[in-house]
């Protein structure tokens, strides 16, 4: 490179000096090791485009991120594991401190105290919401956890087959069926009532062969489902009860730890994260306290320091793989600690009142398009049992229904004909940002009324 | 900078705080009980912190605060590439067009970030050697573990799939290797490296046969060593009917110099969290795309990303796919910093970062020799192992020195990993420090080296500068808190 990078100090000079102590003399020498034939030649190199100055760089990623739609200028309607929230501006103060953000994971405690407590605080608070004994500080997102959760119970159960409901959230199926192809267990589906898992049905399925029975809650569907009735089914047959959960609705909803989950999964994407195209988000996995050393991934404890003074570390790190290699619970290393963090800020943003505030708003918006959308003669093919999302069956294909609301600056919501194998059936999502305005021009649009 | 707070968020909370506000509704109130049975309703609330938005900010300063990140100092921590972030990379990836778009809109409203996801792909298909990429694992040992599945589904579609239960890895691969073989379902067989350090060709020839599905290679490996027999080992795996995996965290020794693709591997994980500049954020998120040579496309992660004309479109019809590793399409949004870094490098540029990445290894490794035991003489890469064995006859630990760099305002490099090594210290300076950091560091140590010589106290109780004295790790094992205790905590 002729012109020095902004990102490289490294001047001829200093390039000079340290190529004189190391003893040799030109850079080259130093790559001398790779073989030759394998070795990047001028005609047999890399080739990229050229590099952008920093006001280029901004025009060409600004004239990318500018084509697509946003929350910006259209009012979102589709949730399905993806929501859009308000989220406080602090937390985005908070996570851009550098200190937090471009730390690595804390492997000297001393100096990674911050971080060490703020993860601490943040599995204190999925405790608190899960009404489980012990979270970890995270892991890649809902689905992974799901995963990571069948591998647990498989695991300790020593058996073979995975449970889940039709009412599972179609990617959470397909990713526990990639961890179900690696770890080699069966996975089988219960079917549906209506909206929800049909406990009959799960009744004639679950033995003793059965691990693990996954339910969403609320569902996929938007149904919240009865916890307490799967957990009798599941102590006829000893299976543990997993639970992926939409950490919002928590907090009006009673926990699953208190209705008899054994593992508790989901994502903290609802709260405070970027929709980001679906990532970074953050899984959260919490358990009950029997299970606390198969856990995977990092969890932070408490200790003191040598005067005794309270102190953080990661801990239990004889599960990790970087201690038991092969003998490790998990093959997890980086996890989603910045989202993770982020989730916290927002949960000490929005608080304890707050949350259960918010959490009602979704309820009170959702219900309002629900019963319009009901009164004004569409079919709604969910119950009334939901938080903030739920399925209309709609006079046409959703695909028309999108474009028509598109012009409207509304983005619809998704489309689950395919999976609930009827035409037209809609899964819309009302958070507390929607107006009334909006959900108003929705319900306009959907009923036939739509300018 | 106040270091002396000691407060948990709950500690700090009182009843009747607020934070937030939400905005006034008119819509009618929903009530739970009427639409829930009543044990469906949270009896107890949670129990969340309940501030003012000021107090929120001061806990959250506090604490970090009492944190080190690369914009402190020197981060020389082995194997995990602690090189600058650029801060306009927060900025594009904050872009409402990037970070406000939902993953399931339809694919006409999102096309520039099709487009993106996209041009990455191309972007490391040229730096990888392979032909095809894919964008879903959110990191390095989901990398691993996706490619591996990619070995089980190979070896299946040519009815070997009951045989090949065996994944070759060198003594002195990273933990997640072994692990993530063991999650895929494989048997792990753990191969010796020779007396400079590397791969010992005739143990893997000792090792590998009709049963072996593939060999796990970090290059250059952990020791920061070029595998220099990588030709000779890619033929023995490959004639034995195996795959070759390479563990791309140590790629940034090789940008623009050679290729996983040249080096005959079959499949390739970046951590665009090391080597493409995104921030670690204290452990995550990451983003540890796959890539593949042209035999084993098939089996990649669903949905792939395909241009058709001008118009960019997620594929779902993939029979042979090993399935969906991750919800959507992978960390987009570090996707998003990582290809704002490769346009900001470009190809020349990439092979300066790897040249100076590689220069600065070799120039603190030639300053720190007369001080440290040095296990492997020869030129390494971007990063090399020093071992403390000589302070450890001192009574001053490898610990002890890592804890008293803290005290000098660096952070400790990786210490005892690899584990053939004893005491180790693994060194990785990157390619954005300035020389002057470089020699403040090795000035460092080498007082240290001395202090355990004539005044081993300075080092053992090291350190002293923190917000904590040295921490008891084993009494945070043996009786866990892992959730604040209201009632017993001693504050």
């Amino acid at each position: 490179m002729d012109k020095q990078h902004r990102y490289l100090p490294t001047t001829k000079q200093d390039r000079e000096e340290m190529l004189a102590t190391i003893g040799i003399s030109s850079v080259k020498e130093l790559f001398s090791d790779i073989p030759e034939s394998t070795r990047a030649t001028k005609e047999k190199t890399i080739e990229l485009e050229d590099a952008l100055s920093e006001q280029a760089l901004i025009r060409h990623m600004r004239t990318l991120a500018e084509v697509n739609i946003t929350t910006d200028t259209h009012a979102y309607f589709i949730g399905a594991g993806t929501y859009d929230h308000y989220i406080p501006s602090v937390v985005n103060h908070v996570l851009l401190r550098s200190e937090f953000m471009t730390a690595y994971t804390p492997y000297q405690p001393e100096a990674s105290q911050g971080e060490l407590q703020a993860l601490f605080e943040f599995q204190t608070m999925m405790c608190e919401l899960t009404g489980m004994d012990v979270a970890n500080s995270s892991l890649y997102d809902g689905f992974t956890s799901l995963g990571e959760a069948c591998n647990l119970a498989t695991s300790v159960m020593k058996r073979n087959e995975v449970l889940y409901s039709k009412a599972l959230h179609p990617q959470a199926k397909e990713v526990v069926h990639t961890y179900a192809y690696g770890m080699e267990y069966d996975v089988k589906e219960v079917g549906l009532e209506d909206t929800q898992t049909d406990l009959k049905a799960l009744k004639e399925t679950i033995s003793n062969d059965t691990a693990a029975v996954i339910i969403q809650y609320p569902n996929f569907y938007g149904t919240i489902e009865d916890l307490q009735a799967v957990k009798e089914l599941c102590e006829t047959t000893k299976t543990l009860l997993i639970v992926m959960a939409n950490p919002l609705a928590l907090a009006v909803l009673e926990s699953p730890g208190k209705l008899g989950a054994d593992i508790v999964v989901g994502d903290t994407q609802p709260l405070g994260l970027s929709m980001s195209f679906g990532g970074p988000h953050c899984g959260y996995f919490a358990v009950k306290k029997k299970y606390m050393r198969k856990v995977p991934s990092r969890i932070v404890g408490q200790t003191t320091d040598q005067d005794g003074k309270r102190g953080f570390v990661m801990t239990l790190q004889t599960r990790e793989q970087h201690i038991r290699r092969e003998k490790a619970t998990s093959n997890m290393s980086s996890n989603q600690a910045l989202t993770a963090l982020a989730s916290a800020v927002f949960l000490s943003t929005v608080g304890k009142v707050g949350l259960q505030e918010m959490a009602q708003l979704n309820i009170n918006h959702a219900h309002y398009v629900k019963n319009q959308l009901k009164d004004k003669g569409l079919e709604v093919l969910s119950s009334d049992a939901f938080f903030n999302e739920f399925v209309v069956k709609c006079s046409e294909p959703i695909e028309d229904v999108s474009k028509k609301l598109l012009q409207q600056s509304i983005v619809s919501g998704y489309d689950v004909s395919h999976y609930l194998g009827t035409d037209n059936a809609l899964l819309l999502c009302v958070t507390e940002k929607r107006t009334k305005q909006e959900m108003d021009t929705l319900i306009d649009v959907l009923i036939g009324e739509g300018k | 900078m106040n270091t002396t707070y000691n407060d948990l968020v709950f500690e700090i909370s009182k009843k009747g705080r607020q934070a937030f506000s939400l905005p006034e509704s008119s819509i009618e109130t929903t009530d739970l009980s009427d639409v829930v049975p009543a044990h469906l309703q949270r009896e107890t609330p949670a129990e969340l912190p309940e501030l003012s938005e000021l107090l929120v900010m001061r806990h959250y300063t506090a604490l970090s605060n009492k944190n080190f990140g690369i914009e402190t100092g020197f981060y020389p921590l082995g194997s995990c590439t602690m090189k600058y972030n650029p801060k306009i990379n927060e900025d594009i990836a904050r872009y409402s067009g990037f970070a406000n778009i939902h993953p399931l809109q339809p694919e006409m409203t999102a096309q520039g970030a099709l487009e993106l996801m996209y041009r990455l792909e191309e972007n490391l298909k040229e730096v990888t050697g392979m032909d095809a990429i894919s964008l879903q694992p959110a990191a390095g040992a989901q990398g691993e573990w996706s490619g591996l599945l990619i070995f089980k589904a190979y070896h299946e579609a040519n009815g070997e799939g009951d045989q090949r239960r065996k994944i070759l890895v060198p003594d002195s691969a990273h933990g997640t290797n072994p692990a993530s073989a063991v999650v895929a379902g494989f048997d792990v067989v753990e191969i010796k490296s020779n007396q400079e350090g590397r791969v010992s060709v005739e143990a893997l020839k000792a090792a590998i046969g009709p049963d072996t599905a593939g060999l796990m290679l970090t290059n250059p490996n952990t020791l920061g060593l070029f595998e220099v027999d990588i030709v000779e080992i890619a033929e023995i795996v490959h004639a034995a009917g195996g795959l070759l995996y390479y563990d791309g965290a140590n790629a940034n020794a090789i940008l623009g110099k050679s290729t996983p693709g040249e080096m005959g591997f079959d499949v390739v994980h970046l951590n665009l969290h090391k080597t493409f500049s995104t921030p670690h954020g204290g452990g995550g998120p990451g983003s540890g795309p796959i890539g593949v040579v042209d035999y084993l496309t098939d089996f990649m992660p669903s949905p792939r990303i395909e241009k058709d004309g001008e118009i960019f479109k997620l594929t779902y019809d993939h029979p042979k796919s090993i399935g969906r590793v991750k919800g959507y399409y992978g960390n987009f949004g570090v996707n998003v910093r990582a290809y704002a870094y490769i346009r900001s490098m470009g190809a020349a540029g990439l092979q300066q970062v790897s040249e100076d990445a590689v220069l600065h290894a070799n120039y603190l490794k030639a300053r720190l020799e007369p001080y440290f035991d040095t296990p492997y003489k020869s030129i390494c890469k971007h990063e090399f192992v020093l071992s403390g064995n000589s302070q450890k006859k001192l009574g001053v630990r490898t610990a002890d020195i890592a804890k008293r760099l803290l005290d000098y305002g660096f952070h400790s490099p990786t210490v005892y990993f690899p584990l053939i090594v004893e005491e180790c210290l693994m060194i990785e300076p990157t390619e954005t420090e300035a020389k002057e950091t470089l020699d403040a560091f090795a000035d460092a140590l080498i007082e240290i080296a001395k202090d355990a010589e004539e005044n081993p106290d300075q080092v053992t109780g090291a350190p002293f500068t923190k917000s904590v004295r040295r921490l008891d790790e084993v009494k945070a094992a043996r009786k866990p808190i892992v959730i604040y205790q209201r009632e017993t905590d001693e504050g």
